[in-house]
This record gives C-alpha cells, sequence and structure tokens, in this order.
C-alpha cells in the first residue's frame, strides 16, 4: 500500500499486507524509536466531538516525532458555531497545516474532508461509522500479546450497532482466519451491510446474545461500551445499558492466557477488579495507540517505506 | 384523431423511453428533470397493455434525444427500460438503460446522519453494488440501500 501523503479514511481500504506494514512498522518505533524526524511540520487536530485518548495521542505521536500541533476541540469557540461548513474549515486549516486529524459527529465526514484538500486527512471517528487508528491500535495489541492474528478466538460485545471501534475493527478481522463471534443485545446487532461485507471474507462468524456460554474458548475478548449519546431515544438506551458485566466472576471461567481489551472509556461493563489481572490490556492498548500513531505519521507524513 | 391515436401517437422526433415498470413513469419523469420550465412536449403514458410484463408506463419527450448519461439514472427504477431515438418517425437507435457504477444527486441516504444530508458543499453518492435488484451504497457513510430505491429518489 502507498501510504505517504495518503489519507486514513475506512479500513476497508486496507490489505491484510497493508495493515501488517503498519504493524511492523509500529514494532521497529517502539524497538529502535522513530526512524524520522518531522520538526517544521505541523499537524491540525480538528476535534468536533469530545475525545480524550484520541486527540491526546495523536498529539503525543506528532510531538515525539518532532513536530507541532493546532487544535480545534470546541465547536462552541470555532466558526462552525458561525455556521461555517466543514469543506471551508478544512481548505482553511490545510492553509496551515500539513495533515488534518478529524473527529465529526456526521458519517462520511473525514471522505468529504479528504475530497476538499490535497493534504492526508486521517480519521479519527465520523460519526458511528469507523475508527481506522483504533483500530490499528487494536490489532497490533492483539499482534503484540499473542504474536499472530490467524487461529484466534476473538469475541467483540456490546454495542456493535453504533460502536465506530467495532465497525472499523470487523473488517479487517474477518480478512484473517479466525472464529469471530459478534456479542450484542439483539437491539444492538451489526448493521446487516457490515455483516454482509464480512461474511465474503475468510473468518467463521457466529453471532450471539449472551458470553458465558463462549467465554471459556475466547482468546481475545473486546468490550465496547454501550453508548449513551448515540442513542435518540434515553428509554432505549436504558433498556440495553448495563447487558454486560465483566468481572472476576465472569472470567473464572475463561483460558487463562484471555486479552480483555476495550477501547476505553468504559462505563460499568468491566468491573475494576479485573483490572489487576493478566487478562486485563485495556491500559496497554491505548498506550499502543501513540505508537500506532506515529507510525502512521512517518509513514504519512515522513514517507518511510516508500523510499 | 381518436382517443386511441391520442395514447400511443407516434413522434416524429425525440426519445421513447419505454417498458418502465408500470406506476414508475412519474418518478422517471423526476429523474429526468422534467418539471413545468420545460419546453418540451412531454407525453406519459402509464399501465399500457403489454405482450412482456401486461402493463408498462411510456415517456415520450419530443424534438429532445437524451443523453445516456441521462437516461442511465432511470435503471434505478426501471431496469428493463429502453431508449428509442427517434428521427423523423423511425427509430434510429435502440438501447437498453444501463444503470453506471456511480449514481450522484438523483438518490438522497437513508441516514439522517450522513454527511450528505447537511448544508455542506457536496451532491449524494452513491456505488452500484448490484443491479437488478438495484442496491446502493452511501460512498459517504457506507449505508445500504437494498430494496425500495424510488422511495430514496429526490
Amino acid at each position: 500500500m502507498k501510504f505517504s501523503g495518503s489519507d486514513v479514511i475506512s479500513m476497508q481500504e486496507f490489505s491484510k499486507e497493508g495493515v501488517f506494514e503498519v504493524l511492523s512498522h509500529a514494532q521497529r518505533i517502539k524497538e529502535e524509536g522513530p526512524r524520522v524526524d518531522l520538526s517544521g511540520l505541523v499537524l491540525a487536530n480538528l476535534f468536533f466531538e469530545p475525545s480524550t485518548r484520541t486527540k491526546l495521542s495523536f498529539e503525543t505521536a506528532m510531538k515525539r516525532l518532532g513536530g507541532e500541533v493546532i487544535s480545534i476541540d470546541s465547536v462552541r469557540a470555532s466558526s462552525i458555531k458561525k455556521g461555517e461548513t466543514l469543506a471551508d474549515t478544512v481548505r482553511v486549516i490545510e492553509g496551515y497545516a500539513d495533515g488534518l486529524v478529524l473527529r465529526h459527529p456526521k458519517e462520511g465526514a473525514a471522505k468529504m474532508a479528504a475530497r476538499f484538500v490535497d493534504c492526508p486527512v486521517i480519521n479519527a471517528g465520523d460519526g458511528s461509522n469507523e475508527h481506522p487508528t483504533q483500530t490499528l491500535t487494536d490489532l497490533y495489541t492483539i499482534w503484540r500479546e499473542k504474536g499472530r492474528i490467524d487461529g484466534l478466538n476473538i469475541a467483540v460485545m456490546g454495542d456493535l450497532k453504533y460502536g465506530r471501534t467495532v465497525h472499523s475493527l470487523v473488517i479487517p478481522l474477518s480478512m484473517f482466519d479466525v472464529n469471530l463471534f459478534l456479542i450484542s443485545p439483539p437491539q444492538l446487532e451489526i448493521r446487516s451491510e457490515i455483516l454482509n461485507d464480512i461474511k465474503r471474507n475468510k473468518a467463521d462468524i457466529h453471532k450471539s446474545s449472551f458470553i458465558e456460554s463462549l467465554i471459556g474458548d475466547i482468546d481475545i475478548l473486546y468490550a465496547t461500551r454501550i453508548q449513551e449519546e448515540r442513542f435518540a431515544d434515553p428509554n432505549e438506551y436504558e433498556k440495553v445499558s448495563g447487558s454486560y458485566k465483566i468481572d472476576k466472576k465472569l472470567l473464572n471461567g475463561a483460558k487463562k492466557d484471555l486479552i480483555l481489551m476495550h477501547p476505553l472509556p468504559r462505563v460499568d461493563e468491566i468491573n475494576p477488579e479485573v483490572d489487576q489481572l493478566d487478562a486485563a490490556c485495556y491500559f496497554e492498548q491505548s498506550a499502543n495507540g501513540v505508537t500506532i500513531r506515529m507510525a502512521l505519521l512517518e509513514m504519512i507524513l515522513g514517507g518511510v517505506l516508500d523510499e | 384523431m381518436n382517443d386511441k391515436d391520442l395514447r400511443v401517437g407516434s413522434i416524429k422526433d425525440g426519445t421513447v423511453i419505454d417498458h418502465i415498470d408500470a406506476g414508475s413513469a412519474l418518478k422517471v419523469v423526476q429523474i429526468l428533470g422534467i418539471d413545468e420550465n420545460i419546453e418540451d412536449i412531454v407525453s406519459i403514458a402509464m399501465n399500457v397493455p403489454s405482450a412482456k410484463t401486461k402493463t408498462k408506463d411510456i415517456v415520450k419527450v419530443e424534438d429532445r434525444e437524451l443523453a445516456s448519461d441521462e437516461v442511465d439514472k432511470i435503471a434505478l427504477i426501471a431496469p428493463e427500460g429502453t431508449i428509442n431515438i427517434i428521427r423523423n418517425y423511425e427509430v434510429i437507435e435502440k438501447n437498453k438503460v444501463n444503470l453506471p457504477k456511480f449514481i450522484k444527486e438523483v438518490v438522497r441516504c437513508p441516514n439522517r446522519n450522513c454527511i450528505s444530508n447537511t448544508d455542506e458543499p457536496i451532491k449524494s453518492e452513491f456505488q452500484v453494488i448490484n443491479k437488478n435488484p438495484v442496491k446502493l451504497r452511501c460512498v459517504y457513510c457506507e449505508r445500504a440501500i437494498e430494496q425500495n430505491v424510488s422511495e430514496h429518489i429526490k
């Protein structure tokens, strides 16, 4: 895959080889440190929805590579409040920065932005659609912890309907030789178009509403938050909130080397008593986000791997 | 001129869109952008007896030869439609509609949270993932329209 100067909008654009190029490069950075100096380059963080991890990890990644970061992190303080279109905003910011990182509540926002600017656009979450850099972080975490992705039994659990991290993650996972268990309340099942897409790939897909009967077979349990902000009707949220609780009792029945992941923030789906267990991997997963974003910035802005 | 002539009369020059699914002619007219501002003579025949499909609709646009990119969008709701170009009462060209790979502007994304349903300066755009039955996918938000496409025509 070509990365230099490219956008990262959707995991649909990634081949299996492309995924491994990013993971391998991230591992090289982890072991040997950065390969390029991005001093003199400016990354614009455009966050039109709240973010802690994604925004700060991009900022950290760019600074560790020697670059500078400018940010919009409040719609109220920007021209959006004055009615400016996103298309205008990104064309203005392109004049200040060498690359744009965009989080926006509307689905397809990053795709649209990329059509209006020449500089690279990285999708940091567009509504409930996709979050590809979180997915690369997740894949890197699985690969580091297990040494492989093929052959694993992977359960993705929680809000599969609105969860953008889930939508992005199941696309590449389905390209591997894995058993992929999709666990959700019936109201929050994965959308049919995504299910149809991934069914065409290599993975064996299984749907379920319960984790208890599966926990003994799972290598990776990827839990997600049921996101109150995606529900138009608060009553509908109340019906499904708290559907899953991961605690020591549940994990007693798990494989000894189970890895428990979560894109964070969590609400009540993982009991804090689990944090001390070897299975708990979500804080390392979060830290891996910086390494992956350093790898992407080196490849996209620094042209590493394309020479 | 009797009633029968009025309904099915030939046109001298122009375009005849035939084999439209019965009841869909008005949608075809809408897709072609034919409205009160058009100066050409347009005839719409609905529920006309047909050997192939029992009944069909026909649209005739006089003195205007519609370009293929104009009529291909008709395949969204009339996948069996045919386009006849008429000159001096003779059919000089007969083509089946052919749905293009991408449809712009004509269809509205059913996802209210899609960026194409905002004030941004973009047109809706769908990839055609299946031609008959028509299945579309929004290039922005990836949502699919897998049935009743006509309900989503703007």
